[in-house]
């Protein structure tokens, strides 16, 4: 117990240091891109940020896989922390997208391949969220959540794709076809390491709130 | 500076959602915690009138 909190401290204070950095990069030291100007700079959020979604997705999916496997409440308990802050992080990925593409398209929202998969991703994780809300009985909502966080997980591949599958508004990858310059990669990569070390902070902790609610639950059992 | 407007909306939400989820968790887990020693407390002042 002691031992996580000194691991979530030092999650916390690398995380503060890393988006102290990040932000510095960001608005002082990254040159302002020529096309878009300085809303561009969105994208150092925006790439992390949907980066970490997929993260998040992946690791519903492997703790999906390992609950209906082992059927030890651990997965599942990652696997839902973890779905939770999937959503909320794709739900940033949707806003921060539709704010960078209005004055770049002149439209906050269209049907793009990738706009559109990304939509059907945040109502996949959305379903999950709920199949667990009314679902009965706990170990019931369980399975029937892994079972929806094993399929939903098919979409992840198709979103990251869907800019090469598909003729799309969205940018092409740059980051991977090397057409980033060395200051704007360098801000990237800061920017998501300290989103990943954010990720890793909340996923412990709505982990460890929900043993504190099983906790809470045998000893109310106890009680009465 | 022009659409700084929009490089502000983006960031503003970005620190809007995080903070509030972060001290959405942070306070759940005090309260828990809180509930968990007084159940703790309770079954203690239980547990000797059961014997």
């Amino acid at each position: 117990m002691k031992e996580t909190g000194i691991f979530r401290n030092t999650l916390l204070g690398l995380s503060f240091i890393l988006f102290v950095g990040a932000l510095y990069l960001i608005f002082v030291y990254v040159p302002t891109e020529e096309g878009m100007g300085i809303v561009q700079r969105i994208f150092y959020f925006h790439v992390p940020v949907a980066w970490i979604a997929f993260l998040a997705f992946f690791i519903v999916f492997l703790g999906s896989i390992m609950y209906l496997w082992k059927r030890e409440s651990k997965w599942d308990v990652i696997a839902s922390s973890s779905a939770e802050v999937g959503v909320i992080f794709t739900t940033l990925v949707l806003i921060t997208g539709s704010i960078w593409a209005k004055p770049i398209w002149g439209a906050w929202w269209t049907w793009d391949a990738r706009l559109t998969t990304a939509l059907i991703l945040w109502l996949i994780y959305i379903a999950y969220l709920l199949v667990r809300s009314y679902a009965t009985h706990e170990q019931q909502a369980a399975r029937f959540a892994a079972i929806v966080g094993i399929v939903g997980f098919v979409d992840v591949p198709i979103v990251a794709l869907a800019i090469t599958l598909w003729r799309t508004q969205h940018p092409s990858p740059v980051i991977f076809q090397g057409g980033l310059a060395p200051p704007m990669l360098l801000t990237l990569l800061v920017c998501l390491a300290a989103f990943t070390t954010l990720y890793s902070l909340l996923l412990i902790q709505r982990a460890s709130i929900k043993n504190a609610e099983g906790e809470v639950g045998k000893l109310k059992e106890l009680c009465s | 500076m022009e659409n700084a407007g929009y490089l502000l909306a983006a960031f503003t939400i970005i620190w809007a959602v995080v903070f509030g989820y972060m001290l959405l968790l942070f306070n759940r887990q005090r309260s828990l915690r809180r509930e968990i020693n007084s159940l703790r407390d309770a079954l203690k002042e239980k547990e000797p009138n059961s014997r």
